[in-house]
């Protein structure tokens, strides 16, 4: 007879769910320093780390078909919406079998399947792509929304605000997610931003909220509220989440000797850690088990991602264009 | 024969795009009531979901459109003034045209930027009469300038049919150009594949654009001295090498008459690859604005840094003096 073994997945909304999401995008980040420092990974990464319950929070709050836009700092935006692990892995390790194929790597993760519309190295850029992501789901008759992360350096963009003009405007089921870590690179938000991150929302008549984003619950809470709005036809919604980055700004920063932080400053930083917070509302075999799950998880990416091939350079140029349209060789000859 | 224009061609291909394709649509600024003209009577017939006013926001209703073709549709949008292109390159050049590769295969990107208008519009001066194609050819954006109403309204269909972005830039000096059609007689045109708008012997005359007319214009006045050919790429990229070396196979003369500007501008490029390709019998020539150009005010300050047909003569002679 079979033995049938059940998983029981839980609902990434419930405290185990949000819980399985920190811990993922942390043991996930901790590893890809890790394959950066081997070399594995090349050009470094923007970690996460410290910033996890708001991608966990706002992901918990959305369906498989919302859509998203990330950032330079991706990587948790792109785990939390679902995409798998291993394959983000080798992404970043730039492998054939990586999300895109090894064309995109750690500031370009996409899965359109899951409705993620790709990380976004230009500070700023991706929040009028997901207004016209948001206007063609409401064209289609569909009540998706369209989720854009970016951090406090992007608010001053013109481009980001543009696009919250014409997503209040237009009443677009569009959710702007800011990330207030507190610095651009290593410019704070008091020496960047005049007035307020959510005066820019209001500024636009946008239901603008600062909330604390170091708690992946209360994340949920305010980003199920604007998800309610949007899906209801009553427009967009500025959430500015405050957190505090654990790490470098990208890895580049282990080696050279930039100081903007003290060290006081980092360690009272490092207290409020939403996989601390999250972690004490389950029980310690709870926690176990999820904590042993993600390790192996973990485990299993690293060993996909670098034991699978690196991409034939002769296709260097394939999907340049949609088409398949070839471009001319740059080589002699 | 009713006589169609270049701009009513344009107007024709958006129309019926829009009635052939319902992921289609249009946006941009004053397009509701037709500033340009070009989308005229849209509105009245699809209505505002699918002819969409813009607020003057660029960068925003640029990457709105990538948004919404990664979403599936099929944007079009119309810039006032092809300068705009340059507070909208990022969106272009850097976002749209690379999500293709970036993505590893995952996302199309197909919007066409169409600037009518383009180029010196003579007395709009420096900020208005840019004629920066060469720039989206260098960055690999397909990029279309076409010279007839036929070919307008060809090119225009297709690039809004092509899976990747596509600008498509309609010079002011052809928007009134009439050509003797009915709409039975329009047809798409493939990108990439160019066009000979007068066989001849002697040498070959590359032009795009308005200036098609005036090499035309150049190779009639010189008829009976030389047999000037005159090759259209239509689509500066993709260029129609092939038809570019068929044509040269031929005259073994080159000369290039191209509104950009000479560092870098299309002219080097068709110069470059007809010299590494194709067995020239004498050292090619090129007619464009100079280096660097600012079009000034004054009309005789604009008109002496546009290629002129005294130039594009003075270039024919003397490659056949050769
Ligand atoms: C438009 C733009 N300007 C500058 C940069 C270089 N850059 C990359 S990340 C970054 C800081 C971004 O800060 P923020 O938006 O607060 O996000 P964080 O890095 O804190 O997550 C800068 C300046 C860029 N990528 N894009």
């Amino acid at each position: 007879m079979a033995v049938l073994i059940t998983v029981v997945a839980h609902p990434p909304d419930s405290d185990v769910g949000l819980y399985r999401a920190v811990r993922l995008i942390r043991r996930f980040e901790e590893r890809a320093v890790d394959l950066v420092r081997s070399g594995d990974i090349i050009g470094g990464i923007h970690p996460y780390t410290g910033q996890e319950a708001i991608a966990a929070g706002v992901c918990a709050a959305l369906r498989v078909d919302d859509t998203i836009t990330s950032t330079h700092r991706g990587h948790g935006h792109v785990l939390a919406k679902g995409a798998d692990p291993a394959r983000v892995l080798a992404e970043l390790a730039g492998r054939a079998t990586g999300l895109n194929r090894g064309r995109g790597g750690s500031m370009h993760a996409a899965d359109f399947a899951l409705g993620i519309l790709g990380a976004n190295a230009i500070v700023g850029a991706n929040g009028a792509i997901t207004a016209g992501a948001a206007w063609a789901a409401r064209q289609e008759g569909s009540d998706r929304v369209a989720v854009s992360f970016f951090g406090d350096g992007a608010v001053n963009q013109g481009v980001l605000l543009e696009a919250m003009n014409l997503a209040a405007l237009w009443r677009l089921p569009v959710l702007f997610v800011c990330e207030n870590n507190g610095y651009a690179t290593t410019l704070t938000v008091s020496d960047a931003v005049a007035g307020t991150i959510t005066g820019r929302g209001a500024a636009f008549g946008m239901p603008s909220a600062t909330v604390d984003g170091m708690d992946p619950r209360t994340v949920l809470d305010a980003a199920r509220e604007a998800v309610d709005r949007a899906r209801a036809g009553d427009g967009p919604s500025l959430i500015e989440c405050l957190t505090y980055r654990f790490d470098a700004h990208h890895t580049w920063e282990h080696k050279a000797r930039v100081r903007y932080r003290e060290d006081d400053e980092v360690r009272s930083g490092r207290q409020r850690d939403p996989v601390e917070i999250q972690g004490a509302r389950l029980d310690d075999g709870e926690r176990a088990r999820v904590d042993a799950e993600v390790q192996s998880v973990v485990d299993a990416a690293v060993a996909f991602a670098l034991d699978s091939p690196h991409p034939d350079p002769v296709g260097a140029l394939d999907h340049l264009y949609a088409t398949g349209m070839r471009a001319r060789p740059g080589g002699g000859g | 024969m009713p006589w169609l224009s270049y701009h009513k061609a344009l107007n024709r291909a958006l129309g019926d795009e829009l009635a052939r394709d319902p992921a289609v649509f249009v946006l941009g600024e004053d397009v509701r009531v037709a500033v340009s003209n070009v989308t005229a009577g849209l509105l009245k017939r699809f209505g505002p979901d699918r002819v969409l006013d813009t607020p003057l926001s660029e960068q925003a209703f640029t990457s709105f459109a990538t948004g919404a073709a990664m979403s599936g549709r099929r944007p079009v949008i119309e810039f006032q003034i092809p300068a705009l292109l340059y507070l909208a390159f990022e969106q272009i050049v850097n976002q749209a045209h690379k999500f293709s590769l970036m993505t590893g295969g995952q996302t199309r990107v197909p919007v066409t930027y169409l600037v009518p208008g383009s180029g010196s519009k003579t007395g709009w001066a420096g900020q208005h009469s840019d004629h920066p194609y060469a720039l989206f050819a260098h960055a690999g954006v397909k990029t279309v300038v076409p010279a007839t109403p036929e070919d307008a309204y060809g090119l225009l269909t297709t690039a809004i049919r092509d899976d990747d972005p596509v600008v498509v830039f309609a010079p002011a000096g052809a928007l009134g150009v009439r050509a003797d059609l009915d709409h039975e007689g329009l047809a798409p045109v493939p990108l990439g594949v160019g066009r000979v708008h007068r066989e001849g012997e002697d040498v070959t005359v590359v032009a795009v654009g308005h200036l098609v007319h005036d090499a035309l214009a150049v190779a009639e006045e010189l008829a009976g001295e030389v047999s000037v050919e005159v090759f259209d790429p239509r689509t500066v990229y993709p260029f129609d090498w092939d038809g570019l070396a068929a044509s040269l196979a031929k005259t073994g003369r080159l000369v290039v008459v191209d509104d950009s500007n000479r560092m870098c501008g299309i002219a080097a490029e068709v110069v470059a690859t007809a010299a590494e390709r194709c067995d020239l019998a004498v050292p090619p020539a090129r007619v464009t604005r100079p280096d660097g150009a600012v079009v000034p005010f004054a009309l005789g300050l604009d008109l002496a840094v546009q290629p002129d047909r005294a130039q594009l003569t003075a270039a024919i002679r003397k490659v056949l003096k050769q």
